[in-house]
């Protein structure tokens, strides 16, 4: 299956490889790097590639390019899968994943990869069984190993491997019980230019970290569970449970992980917390252009509109923008054409509005296209679907946890077409 | 994370000296920490790819070094450069071999990993001796190393595969969810030809997918669904419109008779289960799952259950921009096979200023091929929207978009040309000849009446520059010259002059254009043409050359040019057929959906051709698997069975009650076969369908019992569990196909095993208390026995009675057990201990605060002469999973006093030891306690049937048997159960039979059955059989008790 892995940084260079079967030449990385010249955004590199003799099947996360070469076939999914969880691991292990980190630590993340695939195969994937094998460094163990010489490898197989709860590392203990539960919501709409909706969906996710001693079975039910008809669970969910009751049942693994997500499609109404007045124009003569948004308060259920932004990638003509906002501050980048005005808090008395006049480079034929925008915001204590969580049940272990739920909405791909 | 640092470091210093000196230095220093240091330096240049080969003697000594991290490190450089010395690294293997016989699985496992990593030729055959011998290791994890490790062993060697195949098909049919992704794997790289070794675990393989590791589940899936495609038969088979009236008959009998003579499909039950075991999985997290389902469904599911894949699907859309390309790869194959299916996501494809431009285009692709007659407008509105974008690469995208519906959607033409035609006057020059080529093609179709366009196209000649939208104009021209014939002869001329500077594609077409207008009208364009044709005939490219020699001999007459001149306009004058815009991802499906193949549209090496449906389904009673009376007995058979097994019986039932013989006598007049077909066309249908099949099955469950009754008394008790289980598990369906369903109802089997047990306390309780006094007579023979109530602490009593008030059937059981002769074991010797001697004992009470916890009871006594005060335990050390919950301190011990307490000790099922510290108010003493094998478990009590029917379900390497011989003093059955109660915590099973003795119990952690049987013979000689599904316990349980019942 996936023969080898090489980490290329934003620059082109391979930092990392890894072969799990017989060595594979570095060159065939040229087939590659040919690509993503001809790509020029590093997104628009195909993730699959055909050579004369592999194929390359590559994913970017956090500029860096994770590249597995493969000979034979194998769903290509599977391929990128892995590489992302390979990404999430290093991730987990060392808080971010990126070029320097993944230097630094290069012993762990290659015995990391020697555990993850045995010849090209996923072996061990699950975050608690790696760190029960491979312990993630913090500095208080490395100075303990470098003085007695002790090692970052587990000696005994984690108990997780061998039985059907592979996710929960066994013999648990805390002494604070606590079990915390982030319902985060993103919503992903596209406004037309007169303000309706084309269309609108909503991502929720449950994060969770739980810090629970021994073996807890919890349970999860929800005010209003008939939302969720489009879910995906983490390995943990009792799926018959929730086919016939529609509560969660899950034995959960130590620490953090992602419950469950779900999509409430486009076929349901969404509430779209705010609207959008603009209207951006450009002069034929005078090579200029004017710039007027104003934000207010749609559907917000009472709640209060936090961290607003919008963000307006402007066409290439646009030198400059000289603009006054009534609330919050702007940033053109003259380079990236990348207009952004960070707001705040939205205020339903006082409606923020941003506009001003754009200077436009002569000579050139103004742009046919409008920019669209691009909002970000977010909403405590409150998920725009209307979800709630109505109780969380432990069963299995004697202790009395603590428990929150946390909700927040989020704008996600949030965009207005102008 | 230092050693990262260092390695850099050195790196350079290693570089500049051209020598490894100061790492072989340090490879040989007898520091386990230089050795580390050095290996982790080495790691790091492999990571970086540097070449560290000519290190290889000094790593490869350190191979059999203690210290595990070195070790793994050590391993990791001998995988990467065995290759390349092949002699030096023949002297790790003994390591290896030697780590194949570890008692660690970890090890073990570890060994076989690297062994057959290790790709040195000469070892082939150690290595299959090695994979053989793991194949049948009693822990699934190195079971599961052995399957990983034959593909390795064939790419080495494929001359091995006959052997290796042994060994797959041995591993095929292991039960443990571990081993089954990893065999697969290996099936699938080694003999995916070989699909009748399938057979016998397809619905073994079906019923353990959903506990499968995520990417077993991936691998298992597309194999099963290449299975399937040998296997049953097209379901769709009936044809698209024939589907409505097959589905909507079922609930009429008399219609179904009718389509029974048109021979309707029936779904095989098997194709019903896979199908049924594989859609939760569409709630995956992992994405690679769901695609799979994805495409099981789309390539074995009727047509009216796919839909349910589209949701699915969609969420995808919402993950890493490279899943998003690849599912909208294949969402774009299906949207064409089954447009109905996304249509209702049609505003999840629409595109974001955001998204990449290969995304972009995919969706818009997608677009394209949901576009229908009813959402044509909104979809329009949408590409008006896309056009005006800033990625030009998608705007030329969006135009062919356009192009397609228009062709593919009559009403819509008209539209679609106008709008095209507007953006010809597009300031963007990419714009307006993508246009100008789209508009090309749809103006194919109905030329005549668009003249006008044609016009204004002419006249976009003098601005346009882009070759392939000029070449576009002048065949336009050139075709429809008659439409356009003032207009055409001023573009040839304009063309004449500006011809040197044409590109080839442009060249061609006003070569193309002169020779129609000469056709036509070669009054006002000989000339032109005479010297638009001298000039091609010296142009630089050959193409062009030719092209102008071969034309000018067709149209200009001369005496050579034979009769084809004639024909010249008819040859280039004909009509000319529209062009058909397709979807470049049509009849892609001829791949597996999902696979690299399908992605790419070409075939990759290994990949497997699904195969056409055969025409008449293969036997399906290949996948029989040989059940054995006693599960037979609770009910989990196949629908097969139950049509051949049921069919007569139910007529007997039927006649004996009376009852029902209406609709009892027809069912039993169509006889077994039609009754099967028509069961198999109901489970066809969606739920509502199932629930009256359900229904009838509950019928069946009724009867079955009345007829146990009538037949024979001694079943009854069976009969009844029976019809208990079914009426339990009623929601889910699966009951009644699956052979063996417990990974699919684990949580209800739990359920089901409490009430079943208390169902039988009650009814066996008489026999228990009967039992138990038996016990009691018996008096104690081993001389290192002591009667336990003496140190038993009052919390120990008040636990007691909380348990007796709680549950009167248990109390009886409990209060009887503490009689029995406990052995006891020191803790801390009074020498040792300064006058504090502590002893311990396993005394089989329930642990009160943790069901999985042993109890221990310890007694301390102060024989010192001062007082020892605040006893307590401190510092626990234990394995991974062990748990120990401490005993209350006891604050004060006066001396010359004993005191007991208990605690309780999670084993985790495992003997290992577990250490502490016992501390004193002056002292600590470390201390352990090692639990002997047969306290790991509690009593359970089973019924002779429930006994065998358990015993049925851990048959082959869970079962270990030994022959003995026993003990002159223990030869009657008292001793035997007296020996054998002593050495484990099990309770007697009762047994009809007085050559057996049968005992059972579960291990405290996990809750696994132990089954322990005793057959004696003549003469002593006995056969002594534990079952158990941790072999581990098992294998050691064998060995205390053969001791017990032997000495």
């Amino acid at each position: 299956m996936i023969h080898s892995l090489f980490v290329i940084n934003h620059l082109g260079d391979i930092f990392l490889e890894k072969h799990w079967k017989s060595v594979i030449s570095r060159s065939v990385c040229d087939y590659f790097f040919e690509a993503r010249e001809k790509a020029v955004d590093p997104e628009n590199v195909p993730p699959v590639l055909q050579t004369p003799h592999h194929y390359l099947i590559s994913i970017y996360r956090g500029k860096l390019f994770f590249l597995s070469v493969i000979q034979t076939e194998v769903p290509p999914l599977f391929v990128i899968e892995f590489l992302h969880r390979v990404a999430d691991t290093f991730q987990d292990y060392f808080g971010e994943c990126s070029e320097s980190v993944i230097s630094d630590n290069v012993v762990i993340v290659y015995e990391l990869l020697e555990e993850m695939l045995d010849n090209g195969f996923p072996l061990a994937t699950e975050s608690n069984v790696l760190k029960e094998m491979i312990r993630p460094p913090n500095i208080l163990r490395s100075v303990v190993n470098t003085l007695t010489g002790g090692s970052n490898v587990g000696e005994t197989l984690p108990q997780g491997q061998l039985s059907n709860i592979p996710w929960r590392r066994a013999g648990v203990k805390y002494t604070n019980n606590e079990a915390y539960f982030d319902v985060t919501e993103e919503i992903d709409a596209i406004v037309d230019k007169s303000g309706t909706t084309v269309s609108a969906e909503i991502q929720g996710v449950i994060e969770a970290c739980v810090k629970l001693s021994g073996m807890p079975d919890l349970t999860m039910s929800f005010m209003n569970p008939r939302l969720l008809d489009d879910v995906s669970f983490h390995p943990c969910v009792r799926f018959r449970r929730w086919e016939s009751e529609r509560v969660l049942s899950f034995i959960p693994p130590d620490g953090n992980f992602t419950l469950m997500t779900y999509h409430i499609s486009s076929q349901n109404l969404v509430a779209i917390p705010v609207y959008v007045k603009q209207s951006i124009s450009f002069f034929e003569a005078g090579s200029c252009g004017r710039l007027d948004i104003t934000i207010g308060p749609k559907q917000t259920m009472g709640k209060t509109v936090e961290d607003l932004k919008v963000t307006v990638h402007m066409p290439k003509a646009v030198l400059n923008a000289n603009l006054t906002a009534s609330q919050g501050n702007y940033t053109y980048d003259f380079t990236t054409k990348l207009l952004v005005w960070d707001i705040g808090k939205l205020n339903p008395q006082k409606l923020p509005n941003l506009r001003g006049s754009l200077s436009m480079q002569t000579g050139v034929p103004n742009p046919e296209e409008n920019p669209s925008l691009n909002i970000d915001l977010k909403i405590q204590q409150l998920a725009i679907s209307g979800l709630k969580v109505s109780r969380l049940d432990m069963y299995g272990e004697m202790y009395k946890p603590f428990k929150g739920v946390k909700y927040v909405t989020k704008a996600g791909k949030f965009q207005v077409r102008t | 994370m230092f050693g990262g640092f260092h390695a850099v470091k050195y790196i350079f210093i290693m570089f500049s000296s051209h020598r490894h000196d100061d790492l072989k230095e340090m490879l040989d220093s007898n520091k386990d920490s230089l050795k580390l240091e050095a290996m982790k330096r080495i790691v790091a240049m492999i990571a970086r790819g540097k070449n560290a080969s000519d290190l290889f003697p000094a790593v490869v000594k350190n191979v059999a070094c203690k210290n595990i991290e070195v070790k793994k490190l050590v391993y990791v450089y001998l995988v990467r450069y065995a290759e390349e010395q092949q002699d030096l690294a023949l002297l790790s293997i003994s390591t290896f071999q030697r780590g194949l016989k570890d008692p660690n699985q970890l090890i073990r496992a570890s060994a076989l990993r690297v062994l057959s990593s290790i790709r040195v030729t000469i070892i082939v055959p150690i290595m299959m001796l090695a994979i053989k011998e793991a194949a049948s290791d009693m822990s699934p994890y190195v079971r599961k190393t052995a399957a990983h490790a034959i593909p390795k062993l064939y790419s080495l060697d494929p001359e091995q595969k006959d052997q290796l195949i042994e060994v797959i098909e041995k591993l095929l049919a292991d039960k443990t969810t571990l081993v089954a992704g990893s065999v697969v794997m290996a099936f699938e790289e080694v003999c995916p030809e070989r699909i009748d070794l399938i057979h016998k675990n397809y619905r073994k393989l079906c019923n353990l997918l959903i506990d499968v590791e995520e990417w077993g589940q991936v691998v298992i899936i597309n194999m099963l669904t290449r299975y399937a495609r040998t296997q049953f038969l097209n379901p769709n088979i009936n044809g698209g419109s024939g589907d409505k009236t097959f589905y909507g008959s079922d609930e009429d009998e008399d219609e179904d008779e009718e389509e029974k003579e048109k021979k309707p499909y029936v779904m095989d039950p098997d194709h019903r289960l896979l199908l049924r075991n594989t859609k939760p999985l569409l709630q995956s997290r992992n994405a690679a799952v769901v695609m799979a389902v994805a495409q099981l469904y789309f390539h074995l599911a009727p047509k009216a259950e796919v839909g349910v894949i589209a949701k699915a699907l969609v969420r995808l859309l919402r993950s890493h921009s490279e899943v998003q390309y690849v599912v909208l790869q294949n969402v774009a194959t299906m949207s064409i096979k089954r447009r109905g299916m996304f249509e209702p996501y049609l505003k999840s494809f629409y595109i974001r200023s955001t998204d990449p431009t290969q995304i972009k285009v995919l969706k818009l692709e997608v677009l394209t091929n949901l576009a229908n007659e009813t959402n044509i407008s909104t979809i329009l509105r949408e590409f008006q929207t896309y056009i005006k974008s800033m990625d030009k690469d998608f705007v030329a995208a969006t135009i062919q978009a356009i192009g397609r519906c228009a062709t593919n959607i009559s009403e819509v033409r008209d539209t679609c040309l106008n709008g095209l035609v507007q953006l010809l006057s597009n300031r963007d020059e990419l714009v307006v000849a993508e246009s100008v080529v789209v508009i090309k093609k749809l103006l194919q179709m109905q030329p005549e009446k668009h003249s006008d366009i044609i016009k204004h196209m002419a006249k976009l000649t003098d601005n346009i520059q882009v070759p392939m939208a000029r070449a576009s104009i002048l065949w336009l021209i050139g075709e429809y010259c008659e439409h356009v014939p003032k207009i055409a002869p001023d573009v040839l001329r304009k063309m004449a002059k500006s011809f040197t500077n044409e590109e080839d594609i442009v060249k061609l077409q006003i070569i193309n254009l002169a020779a129609k207008l000469y056709l036509t009208n070669s009054k006002q364009t000989k000339l032109l043409t005479q010297y638009v044709l001298n000039l091609a005939k010296y142009d630089q490219n050959y193409d062009i050359r030719d092209r102008a020699r071969f034309i000018r001999q067709l149209i200009v007459p001369t005496e050579k040019s034979g009769a084809l001149s004639k024909y010249a306009k008819k040859l280039f004058l004909a009509l000319k057929p529209a062009p058909v815009l397709e979807s470049p991802f049509k009849d892609r499906d001829h791949f597996q959906l999902g696979s690299l193949s399908h992605l790419l549209n070409a075939k990759a090496g290994g990949y497997q051709e699904l195969p056409d449906w055969p025409e008449a389904a293969p036997d399906p009673s290949v996948r029989n698997v040989e059940v054995k009376e006693s599960v037979r007995a609770v009910g989990t058979v196949t629908h097969r069975d139950t049509g051949a097994l049921w069919g007569p019986q139910r007529m007997e039932g039927n006649s004996a009650s009376g009852l029902e013989s209406s609709s009892g006598s027809e069912e039993s007049g169509s006889g077994s076969e039609s009754e099967e077909s028509k069961e198999a066309s109901e489970s066809e249908e969606e739920e509502e369908e199932e629930e009256e099949e359900q229904k009838k099955k509950k019928k069946k469950d009724l009867k079955k019992p009345r007829k146990h009754q009538r037949k024979s008394k001694p079943r009854k008790s069976e009969s009844e569990s029976e019809s208990d289980e079914d009426e339990e598990s009623e929601s889910e369906s699966s009951q009644s196909e699956s052979e063996d369903s417990e990974s699919e109802a684990e949580v209800k089997k739990k359920k089901k095993v409490q009430t079943r047990m208390t169902a039988h306390w009650s009814e066996f309780g008489n026999i228990i208390r009967v039992l138990f006094l038996s016990f009691l007579v018996e008096p104690a023979p081993s001389p290192q026995v002591t009667p336990v109530n003496t140190f038993l602490s009052n919390s120990l009593v008040t636990d007691l009675e909380g348990l007796s008030l709680s549950d009167s059937v248990l109390s009886p059981a409990v209060s009887v057990s503490y009689y029995f002769a406990l052995k006891s074991y020191e803790l801390l010797h009074r020498i040792t201990g300064e006058g504090l001697s502590v002893e311990y004992c396993f005394s089989r009470q329930p642990f009160s605060p943790d069901a999985n916890m042993v109890a221990v009871q310890m007694q301390f006594t102060n024989s010192a002469s001062s007082d020892t005060k605040n006893l307590h335990i401190e510092d626990v050390k234990l394995q991974s999973g062990m748990r120990v919950k401490e005993f209350p301190e006891i604050e004060l011990l006066p001396a010359g006093e004993t005191a007991t307490a208990v605690m309780g000790i999670d084993f985790c099922d495992s003997t290992q030891a577990a250490n502490f510290q016992l501390c004193t108010h002056t002292r600590k003493f470390f201390v352990s306690i090692q639990p002997p094998v047969g306290e790991l478990m509690r009593p359970v009590f089973l019924t002779e049937n429930e006994f065998k029917k358990e015993q049925g379900q851990l048959m082959g390497m869970n079962e270990i048997t030994e022959k003995l011989t026993l003990d002159v003093k223990c030869r009657n059955e008292h001793a035997i159960v007296q020996r054998v109660t002593t050495a484990a915590n099990l309770s007697r099973v009762p047994c009809g039979s007085d050559k057996e003795c049968r005992f059972a119990g579960r291990t405290v952690t996990s809750g696994s059955l132990v089954l322990v049987t005793v057959a004696t013979k003549e003469e002593g000689a006995a056969q002594l059989t534990v079952n158990c599904e941790k072999m581990v316990i098992g294998t050691m349980l064998v060995k205390d008790i053969l001791q017990a019942l032997t000495q």
